[in-house]
C-alpha cells in the first residue's frame, strides 16, 4: 500500500521543529509500524538524508522504549498496544498519517521522535523501590502472601514504563505511572514497611519533575499498554493521605 | 596456559571454600575503589547495586534510555531454583546435573553446581524485592515444570519474569543512585576498552545523545552487555543488542569462548518478508498443549485443517516418543530445520511449521486453554492476523541466546586482569546448549551472589596500586583509535546502509553457521565474509551528524559482527563433533542424531586475537569431569 506520512523532525531540544511530509509506497499488511519506519529511513539514506530518529529495543513490547503519537493516538489506534506491535494492517492504502514525539513539558524531544524520560527514573530514584540489600533476604516462602494480593500487585506491577500516559493525559500528569509503582509495593507485605515515606517523596518528586495534576480524566488507563487500571491513581491517593495524616 | 581457578575440595564444598578464602576489602577502603559496570540487564544491574551497597563507587552505563529496558525484560518463562517447594525429588545436584547435561557435557563442573547451589538465595533476594511471583492460594509460592527437566523448579510471574525480575534489579540500582554510590550514564555506548599495564582500568564510552566521547577510569571494569544473538539480524533480540563491548574487550586481549555455541529458539514465529527486523519469541509453554506437525506430503499447501490426521507427520513425537513435543531446544530446532528443508516446511515462504492446538481444545475444551494462553493467542493474532484457536500457528526456529561469549574463570574474571564478564556476555555456565528458565538464574547469580565475592578478592590487591587517571597515555590512545573509526563512517561515501550489511551478515550466518553446520559451508562463509567486509569498508553510507544518529551506532556494532562472524565459523570449524547446539552434519548417526566426540573435543575452546587480517589463536581449558559420567545425550 502507499502511504502519506506526516512526521515532527526537530534537531534538538532547543530548536524549532516541524511536520515534514513523506510518501511511502510497497508498505505490506504484515510490517509492524516501525518496520514501515525502517522503510522508510533506507529511502531517506538512499537519498543521503539524516534518517528520521525514533526509540524502540525489544520490538515485542515489553521493554517501554517505544512510543509516538499516531494520529494523535499514544501508541495508536489499537487497546493494551504498543507502537512496535501495531501492525499495518490497521491502515490502509491511501492513508495520511500523523507520527509526533510523545509531547510533555517532562519529556523533552531529543530529536525528532525521540524524547528524554529521565524524569520516570528520577521518580523511582526517589522511592520507588523496597530497601533490601542484597544477602539478607529471608527464605522466601515465610513471607506468604494471599494469591489475590499478589495478581494484585502483579497488575500494578506491569507498566513497562512507557510514558504514554503522560502523552495523552490534557494535564500531563504521571499519576498513573507513579500510582502504579506505589501500588505494586504497598499492596505487598515486604513493601508496607516503607510505603508512608515512599509515597510522600516519589509525589513529590513527581511535581518537581514539572508533570501536572491529575484530573481523572481516564485518558490514561484508556492507551496504557499494559491496561494499569486508574485504581491505583486511587491507591496512590489514599497511600498519601494516610502518610499526610499520621506523618510524624 | 589458561587457569580456570577452581577451587579445591569436593564439589559442593568448592564454592564455601573459596568464600571463606576470598580476600577483603577493609570498609573505610572501600570508597577509594571504583568499578565500572557496563550494561543494566539483570547481571550488571545486580552487580552494580550489590557492589554499590559494600561502599565501591560505581559508574554504570547502558545504551538505552533508561536502565530498565535492557533485554533480561523480555524473558517470559521463569527463573529456575532448585528450593524443593513441591517435594518432586529437587535437590541442588539434581538440578547441577541437568543442567550439565543439558549443556551437553560441554561446561565446568564447578561452575555449574554453583549456580545449582545459589539459585535458591535468588528467589529469597527477588521475592524481598517484591517481586510478585505466581502463588498457591495459600499464599506460597507456586511452580512449574519447563524445559525437559523432570521436576517443577521454574519461578514465574505471568508471562513477564524477566520484567519482574529486572525492575527489582532496576529499582535496586536505583537506591543506590539515590544514595549516591552508583553514577548512571543511560543513552551511553562503550566502544573501547583501557588497559593499562595489563590491567582492565578503564573504557571510552559515547554519549548517544550529544555524541561527545568521554573518559572513564576505575580500579576494575565489568562487562555484563549480554550476548550477540542479533548477529543473525533476525533473531529474539532487541534492535540494540550488540556485541561491540565484549569484542572490543577481546581485541584488547580478553578470550572469547565457545563463540559458535547459539541456541536457536524452536517456537519463535517465522519470517514473513524481507523487510521484517524480529522474529517474536512464542513462550516454549505453549509446547505443553501443541502437537507440532508438519504434512507428510513435501510441498502440500492445502490448508492445515483440511489436511487428513493420516497425512500429517507429528515428527518430534515420532522421532523422540518419551519427550515428545517436550524435547529440548537443540533438538526440537534442529528436526524443524531437517523437516523444512527436506520441503516440508509451511506457511506462506515455506520455512515454518505447525504448532497446533485443535487436540488439546477438543479434550481439554477451548476455555482451558484460553486460560493458559490467552495472552499468547492474541499477541499471536496481533502480530499475524490469525486466529490460533481455529488454525495452527506457524512457528519456525529463531535465534536466540549465546552461550558463547567472553572466557571467564571461576571467579568470572576474563584473561585481562581487573576485566569481569558477567551473565550473558561470559561463556561459562550452559555448555552447547541452555536449559530453559537458566539465563535468568545465570545472570541474577553472577550479579548478585558471585561478583560481590570474586571482584573484591581482586580489588584488595589493587589498593595499594599506583591510581591512573584519564590523562594517560593508554586513554588518549584508546579515544584516538575510536574517533578514527567514527569520522571513517561520517565521512563514508558508499551506497548502502548498515541495515543491508547486517541483514546479509545475518542471512549468510544463518545459512552456513546455523542450525547445522559442515566444513564445507563454514569455509565458503569464511570467504564470503571476507568480501563482505571489503564491501562494508567501501560501499556503506552513513548520513547524518555526529551526534544523535542511530545509523552511526549501528555501523560500529555490524563492523564488530564482521569480525565476530568470522570467529564464529572459525569455532565452529575447529570443533569436529555434534554437540548441543553445534552440529556438525559430518558428526551424526545415520538416524540423524548429534555425534559428540569426547575423546578429541571435551575442552572450552577459548580464542586469542591476534591482528586483524591474521587468523586468531585457539587454546583449550580441558573440562575435567569428575563427580557425573558422560552419557550420551538421548531424549529417545
Amino acid at each position: 500500500m502507499k502511504l502519506y506520512l506526516k512526521i515532527w523532525r526537530q534537531l534538538n531540544t532547543s530548536s524549532k521543529g516541524e511536520m515534514v511530509n513523506y510518501e511511502i509506497d510497497g508498505v505490506s499488511e504484515h510490517m509492524s509500524f516501525l518496520e514501515m519506519l525502517d522503510l522508510l529511513n533506507e529511502s531517506l539514506i538512499q537519498k543521503r538524508e539524516r534518517v528520521i530518529e525514533f526509540d524502540h529495543d525489544c520490538r515485542e513490547g515489553i521493554c517501554g522504549q517505544c512510543g509516538v503519537m499516531i494520529d494523535g493516538r499514544a501508541h495508536g489506534p489499537l487497546k493494551n498496544t504498543t507502537t512496535c506491535q501495531l501492525h499495518m494492517r490497521s491502515f490502509k492504502d491511501g492513508d495520511t498519517i500523523y507520527i509526533e514525539p510523545f509531547r510533555a513539558k517532562a519529556f523533552p524531544v531529543l530529536r525528532d521522535l525521540k524524547i528524554d524520560r529521565s524524569a520516570f527514573d528520577s521518580i523511582i530514584e526517589a522511592g520507588g523501590f523496597i530497601g533490601v540489600s542484597t544477602g539478607q533476604a529471608p527464605e522466601a516462602n515465610t513471607i506468604p502472601i494471599s494469591y489475590e494480593t499478589a495478581e494484585a500487585s502483579f497488575d500494578a506491577a506491569a507498566c513497562i514504563g512507557c510514558g504514554a500516559c503522560v502523552a495523552t493525559c490534557k494535564n500531563a500528569s504521571a499519576a498513573l505511572f507513579v500510582g502504579a509503582k506505589i501500588t505494586h509495593l504497598a499492596l505487598l507485605p515486604q513493601g508496607k514497611v516503607e510505603a508512608s515515606k515512599r509515597v510522600l517523596t516519589m509525589v513529590e518528586q513527581m511535581d518537581a519533575e514539572g508533570f501536572g495534576n491529575c484530573s481523572d480524566t481516564r485518558a490514561c488507563e484508556i492507551e496504557c499498554p499494559q491496561g494499569i487500571s486508574i485504581l491505583s491513581i486511587a491507591k496512590m491517593n489514599a497511600e498519601y493521605s494516610k502518610a499526610v495524616i499520621f506523618r510524624k | 596456559m589458561i587457569d580456570s581457578k577452581i577451587p579445591d575440595g569436593p564439589l559442593a564444598e568448592k564454592w564455601s571454600n573459596y568464600k571463606a578464602k576470598a580476600k577483603l576489602v577493609n570498609p573505610a577502603n572501600r570508597k577509594k575503589l571504583n568499578i565500572i559496570v557496563v550494561g543494566t540487564g539483570l547481571a550488571g544491574a545486580s552487580c552494580a547495586a550489590s557492589l554499590a551497597e559494600q561502599g565501591y563507587n560505581i559508574k554504570s552505563f547502558c545504551f538505552q534510555d533508561s536502565a530498565r529496558r535492557a533485554h533480561s525484560v523480555a524473558a517470559q518463562g521463569g527463573v529456575n531454583a532448585a528450593k524443593n517447594y513441591k517435594n518432586d525429588g529437587d535437590s541442588t545436584f539434581r538440578m547441577f546435573y541437568d543442567t550439565i547435561k543439558g549443556g551437553d557435557f560441554r561446561s565446568r563442573e564447578a561452575n555449574v553446581y554453583r549456580l545449582a547451589e545459589c539459585s535458591a538465595h535468588l528467589i529469597d533476594q527477588a521475592v524481598a524485592q517484591g517481586v510478585p511471583f505466581a502463588r498457591e492460594y495459600a499464599g506460597y509460592l507456586n511452580n512449574r515444570s519447563f524445559g525437559g527437566v523432570q521436576v517443577s523448579r521454574t519461578f514465574y510471574a505471568r508471562g513477564q519474569t524477566g520484567q519482574q525480575l529486572l525492575l527489582g534489579a532496576y529499582q535496586g540500582l536505583l537506591r543506590q543512585v539515590s544514595l549516591g554510590k552508583v553514577i548512571m550514564h543511560t543513552r551511553h555506548e562503550m566502544l573501547e576498552l583501557v588497559v593499562i599495564d595489563g590491567k582492565a582500568k578503564g573504557i571510552i564510552a559515547r554519549n548517544l545523545e550529544t555524541g561527545e566521547l568521554e573518559r572513564h577510569v576505575a580500579d576494575a571494569v565489568v562487562l555484563a552487555s549480554g550476548g550477540y544473538g542479533k548477529v543473525y539480524y533476525l533473531s529474539t533480540l532487541a534492535m540494540g543488542c550488540n556485541s561491540s563491548a565484549i569484542w572490543r574487550a577481546h581485541k584488547k586481549g580478553a578470550y572469547m569462548a565457545g563463540v559458535s555455541w547459539i541456541q536457536f529458539h524452536p517456537t519463535s514465529l517465522p519470517q514473513h518478508g524481507e523487510n521484517q527486523s524480529k522474529l517474536t519469541l512464542m513462550s516454549e509453554s505453549l509446547r505443553n498443549d501443541g502437537r507440532i506437525w508438519v504434512p507428510k506430503t513435501a510441498k502440500d499447501d492445502r490448508n492445515p485443517n483440511i489436511i487428513p490426521e493420516e497425512e500429517r507427520d507429528y515428527y518430534l513425537e515420532r522421532k523422540y516418543p518419551s519427550f515428545g513435543n517436550l524435547a529440548p531446544r537443540d533438538i526440537s530446532s534442529r528436526a524443524a530445520k531437517e523437516r523444512i528443508d527436506a520441503g516440508h516446511g509451511v506457511g506462506p515462504m515455506k520455512n515454518a511449521i505447525y504448532l497446533d492446538f485443535s487436540d488439546a481444545i477438543k479434550s481439554q475444551g477451548k476455555d482451558k486453554i484460553e486460560a493458559k494462553y490467552s495472552n499468547l493467542f492474541a499477541m499471536y493474532e496481533k502480530i499475524t492476523g490469525i486466529n490460533a484457536y481455529k488454525e495452527p500457528m506457524l512457528i519456525s526456529p529463531s535465534a536466540h541466546f549465546t552461550m558463547g561469549g567472553l572466557w571467564v574463570d571461576y571467579e568470572l574474571m576474563t584473561s585481562i586482569p581487573g576485566l569481569f564478564a558477567l551473565g550473558e556476555a561470559n561463556f561459562a555456565d550452559h555448555g552447547a546448549n541452555r536449559l530453559g528458565a537458566n539465563s535468568l538464574l545465570q545472570a541474577c547469580v553472577d550479579g548478585y551472589f558471585i561478583a560481590p565475592y570474586t571482584i573484591p578478592n581482586y580489588l584488595a590487591g589493587e589498593l595499594n596500586a599506583p591510581k591512573n587517571d584519564i590523562l594517560h597515555p593508554a586513554f588518549d590512545e584508546a579515544e584516538k583509535a575510536v574517533r578514527a573509526q567514527l569520522d571513517r563512517f561520517l565521512n563514508s561515501k558508499g551506497t548502502l546502509s548498515t541495515d543491508y550489511f547486517h541483514k546479509k551478515i545475518g542471512r549468510l550466518l544463518y545459512e552456513k553457521c546455523g542450525l547445522s553446520r559442515s566444513k564445507e559451508k563454514l569455509e565458503e562463509a569464511l570467504k564470503e565474509i571476507k568480501l563482505l567486509k571489503e564491501s562494508f569498508e567501501k560501499d556503506l553510507l552513513i548520513t547524518g551528524d555526529d551526534a544523535l544518529n542511530s545509523e552511526l551506532e549501528k555501523a560500529g556494532r555490524i563492523a564488530d559482527y564482521m569480525e565476530l562472524a568470522e570467529l564464529m565459523c572459525y569455532d565452529a570449524l575447529q570443533r569436529e563433533e555434534s554437540c548441543g547446539a553445534h552440529f556438525r552434519e559430518e558428526y551424526q548417526t545415520a538416524d540423524g542424531e548429534a555425534v559428540r566426540n569426547d575423546t578429541d573435543f571435551c575442552y572450552v575452546s577459548a580464542w586469542e586475537w591476534k591482528g586483524k587480517g591474521h587468523k586468531p589463536e585457539l587454546h583449550k581449558e580441558p573440562l575435567v569431569f569428575e563427580s557425573v559420567e558422560l552419557a550420551v545425550r538421548s531424549y529417545k
